[in-house]
């Protein structure tokens, strides 16, 4: 029996340790903590709500702009404001560009080095390589001499003792089973992968100015004023064009690259089917609204949870019903250690109780982490790809239920089998598909709408601070890449009163609840084989399946504000 | 083992990428640094060393938009950067491994590379509380950033939080947060600062040092000239409608779809320094004002607290032409910065006393009170 830790747990957003239990060659418990606290919700406190999008979208620039959406609605909730459609055309393609973009960024950058072995691209045959990429794909990059150019590349680094960020990896490990050929085109698609992202992303900087952090939000619409005649219009035909074509590329790459990468991957990793089963329990807020916000039977992908893998209901979503607990987490409320209190009554105090730093253990029987525990009716939930897909599947969402019944027809797999690590994977993978569908015609709906007159970009009835209420209280829901976001904001004499968030990530990595329900990621681990406990590269794939992002996890409201605000340094 | 015959242009060339390319970038870079063309030469040599210079990335309290904004890079290609141009041994959001692997490696760094190395700092780091707000394996950003930033050739602070403190220290500053050369007094610190950083000036700033290990000319902030060094509003494409009076009076409004003038929606743009408007986003695409939106002065000295709020009209700024300093704006902190940067003294090399600075800053706005607005 031995207590293993990994900390930094990497290739994610943030700062996430893992500590396990390793009985006989298997983790037989788990605990999840996130290590990094900065308060952001403290710090919008007295500011002008029009512009909280600005500060809370820093939360995480991984997640780029899904902070700004979920800010903008949450105001736009509590004013009573109702966005032209030509913003909710331009927030959904913004969104569906963040999506496309985050999913193929996690599997080739931040996931792929779980499976594929790079030492093993040096013994592949470049020819056989090439051989194999044609016989999966029609993607034209696939020449031998192309291999072996990589795979020069490759042994440059190797012969060279400077691996760079590969210098650390688990080269030779036991559960690493690609054949070398495998190796070698994964490595080729990690670099082409890397080119695709940083073009595709330009769509960001035409319809945000830049990314990371897109600055074209608005309380009320964007600042992406759209005119068919006037050149110097920030959204014109020619600037459509423009991300038409670019958008147009994350079709073939996604068809031709990333889907065929993830079924030849996953089937040499079968076995990861049956493992990292999360609680069974799926939650999905929607995303994509086809008409305005309220209409939520209309978005593209749809809202509901499920309850123990049970594809055959889908429950409507209740966001009161959304509290959290604090019990193994570094803060404090004021009605006691076992108690969840919704995000919008909640009063907390951080208070660190861990180990003083540096120290080698968490006293996982106490407090053990920064993020809180979010429960959902104390129903523990996971969030994201796989949970909006089953979600999508289960309400019978046709165009979900084809791609991904298409897909396990593939692979030979029972629905049931999305229930795992590689279903994650999977579930991800398709809905950059689907997505990558849908880009190109949404581009066309907005120049539509251009060419028909309407060139509404901004509601400004609401915009002066004179035109609010004395207080007023809203919320913005949104599912980010990662999973169901949410914003609360508390207006009062035209400044922010009080401001929370909760966020996929905290969902996902939380720690036990005041009864003692595991988080995701600590029940996602039971069972795991540890082949090395040195090297715990098995711990990584099933963490990493969730693309966690622990920036956005901490966070911290504080009704009244007083802990901090006389704090100098 | 064959020998190590692999310097850039040739593993470059190897993969298609020919010698001529390769000049080209070096020109780029030359021309982004406002270096004379007779440096091309030792530029391309500098770059063509056969043992990579070792770089690591620290994060602490970030968002990794930094990082992003690194995985952006077209001049050079990431690829080229992470791989070709230098040894990337440490960085959590990429590298390959994790936990002890990944803490072996910072440590191999900074004990067998001592005093060669570079160490990129990203994010705040907090100090209330002995440092519990940010641990990494253990050990608190603090703990290692003393090590790390003290045993390093050079450091660059890149992102708003890693130079000032950032969002992470604006108001109420709930954990005590400090940007590097305030968190480890004494270390030398490069500062890039902006919300998040713009690649194509760190990829100039790591050109220049790779080809003359030393820093570009900076400012009294440690910051580039060549980056820094020019107001936002001289520099903007909207310009011209500033001047002929031409404005956005609300979103949306003609003047929106003409792309008129921010000013009165709150752009900052008249008390900014950045190369923002030339250098512009992802590939040279876009910058928020050509997306409709003001400025709000990411690339200035603690900004969140004072460019805020963002949609709060600037005090009348008088018709200043391009050719005068933002001294005449007579404002506080952009002004002493863009007085002395001298916009086209790139080459002269101004290192102001960082510390001697802060002093008279923290004097002007106590730590945790809103630091002087345009109104003050």
């Amino acid at each position: 029996m031995a207590r293993m830790v990994v900390d930094p747990i990497t290739r994610i957003e943030g700062h996430l340790r893992v500590e396990a239990q390793v009985d006989g060659g298997k983790i037989s418990d788990a605990w999840s903590s996130g290590t990094m606290f900065r308060g952001i919700e403290l710090i919008v406190r007295g500011r002008d709500p029009r512009e909280a999008w600005l500060w809370t979208q820093r939360i995480c620039a991984v997640c780029t702009m899904v902070h700004a959406l979920a800010s903008v609605r949450a105001v736009e909730n509590a004013l009573d404001i109702e966005v032209p459609n030509n913003a909710r055309l331009v927030r959904n393609l913004i969104s569906a560009t963040q999506y496309i973009h985050d999913h193929i960024i996690h599997f080739y950058h931040l996931h792929a080095l779980d499976w594929v072995d790079i030492t093993g691209a040096l013994k592949a045959d470049p020819a056989k390589t090439s051989q194999l990429a044609q016989s999966i794909s029609e993607w034209p990059v696939s020449s031998t001499a192309y291999f072996k150019g990589v795979q020069d590349r490759v042994k440059t680094l190797v012969e060279s003792r400077q691996l760079s960020l590969f210098t650390s990896g688990y080269w030779g490990h036991p559960a690493y089973h690609l054949p070398p050929e495998a190796d070698l085109l994964a490595v080729a698609h990690y670099l082409q992968a890397l080119e695709f992202q940083r073009e595709f992303i330009r769509i960001h900087a035409v319809l945000g100015g830049k990314n990371p952090h897109l600055q074209s939000y608005l309380v009320g619409g964007m600042s992406t004023a759209i005119d068919p005649n006037w050149p110097d219009a920030p959204l014109n035909p020619e600037r459509l064009d423009f991300i038409a074509e670019v958008a147009g590329t994350a079709k073939k790459f996604v068809d031709q690259v990333l889907i065929p990468d993830v079924l030849a991957v996953a089937g040499f990793y079968r076995d990861w089917f049956a493992l990292g089963a999360g609680p069974g329990n799926y939650l999905s807020y929607g995303a994509f609204p086809q008409g305005r916000i309220q209409d939520v039977g209309r978005y593209f992908l749809p809202r509901g949870f499920i309850l123990n893998n049970d594809l055959s209901k889908v429950y409507p979503v209740d966001p009161n019903k959304v509290a959290e607990y604090v019990t193994h987490s570094w803060y404090e409320y004021p009605q006691g250690n076992n108690v969840s209190l919704p995000p919008a009554k909640g009063e907390t105090h951080p208070k660190y109780t861990g180990p003083k730093p540096p120290y080698e253990f968490l006293n996982v029987e106490e407090k053990y982490s920064w993020l809180k525990a979010p429960r959902y009716d104390d129903h523990v939930m996971e969030v994201g790809p796989l949970s909006r897909t089953l979600v999508a599947y289960a309400s019978g969402q046709p165009e979900v239920k084809a791609i991904v019944d298409g897909v396990l027809a593939k692979l030979n797999a029972p629905p049931t089998a999305l229930f795992s690590t590689l279903g994650r994977i999977a579930a991800r993978a398709l809905e950059t598909q689907l997505l990558a569908n849908h880009i190109v015609g949404w581009i066309e709906e907005l120049r539509q709408s251009m060419g028909h007159g309407d060139l509404r970009m901004h509601n400004g009835d609401k915009w002066e601070p004179d035109t609010w209420p004395r207080t007023a209280q809203g919320y913005g829901l949104f599912e980010a890449p990662r999973g169901s976001l949410g914003h609360w904001v508390e207006i009062e004499d035209t400044l922010i009163k009080n401001y929370q968030i909760v966020v996929p990530s905290t969902w996902n990595a939380g720690p036990r609840d005041g009864k003692g329900q595991r988080g995701p990621y600590e029940t996602a681990l039971l069972k795991t084989p540890i082949a090395d406990p040195e090297r715990p590269l098995e711990v990584l794939r099933t963490i990493h399946s969730f693309d966690p992002c622990l920036a956005c996890a901490v966070h911290v409201t504080d009704a009244r504000g007083r802990t901090y605000a006389r704090r100098e340094i | 083992m064959p020998p190590f015959e692999q310097d850039l242009p040739s593993a470059l060339e190897r993969q298609g990428v020919s010698r001529r390319d390769f000049l080209e970038f070096c020109s780029l870079m030359v021309a982004t640094l406002a270096l004379p063309t007779r440096y091309l030469d030792k530029v391309v040599a500098a770059l063509s060393q056969p043992q990579k210079p070792v770089l690591v990335w620290l994060e602490f309290q970030d968002c990794a938009g930094n990082t992003e904004s690194m995985l952006r890079s077209s001049h050079p290609p990431v690829a080229d950067v992470v791989l070709d141009l230098l040894s990337w041994e440490y960085h959590e959001t990429i590298m390959a491994g994790a936990g002890k692997q990944a803490e072996a490696s910072l440590q191999r760094v900074v004990k067998e590379e001592k005093g060669k190395y570079i160490a990129i700092v990203e994010g705040a780091i907090p100090t209330a509380d002995d440092g519990v707000y940010c641990t990494i394996a253990g050990r608190t950003a603090l703990d290692i950033a003393r090590e790390v930033c003290s045993n390093s050739a050079a450091n660059i602070a890149v992102g708003a939080c890693a130079w000032d403190g950032g969002l992470v220290r604006a108001n109420p500053n709930p954990t005590g947060a400090l940007g590097l050369q305030e968190a480890v007094p004494g270390v030398p610190v490069v500062n890039l600062g902006g919300c998040p950083h713009n690649v194509a000036n760190t990829a100039a700033v790591l050109v220049h040092y790779l080809t003359f290990h030393e820093m570009p000319a900076l400012d009294q902030y440690n910051r580039p000239l060549f980056a820094y060094g020019a107001i936002i509003h001289d520099q903007c494409e909207r310009r011209a409608h500033y001047d002929a009076g031409r404005f956005v009076e609300e979103w949306g409004d003609e003047g929106s779809r003409k792309g008129w003038c921010l000013y009165k929606m709150g752009c900052k743009g008249p008390l900014a320094t950045y190369n923002c408007p030339s250098v512009r986003w992802n590939d040279g695409t876009s910058w928020p004002v050509k997306a409709g939106h003001g400025c709000i002065a990411c690339a200035a000295h603690r900004f969140w607290d004072w460019s805020s709020p963002f949609y709060k009209r600037l005090p009348k700024v008088p018709g200043f032409g391009v050719d005068v300093t933002a001294e005449n704006i007579g404002w506080g902190v952009v002004g002493a910065v863009a007085g002395v940067t001298a916009v086209h003294a790139v080459g002269s090399i101004i290192r102001g006393n960082v510390s001697k600075l802060d002093s008279q800053k923290e004097g002007r706005s106590k730590e945790g009170s809103k630091p002087a607005s345009p109104e003050a």
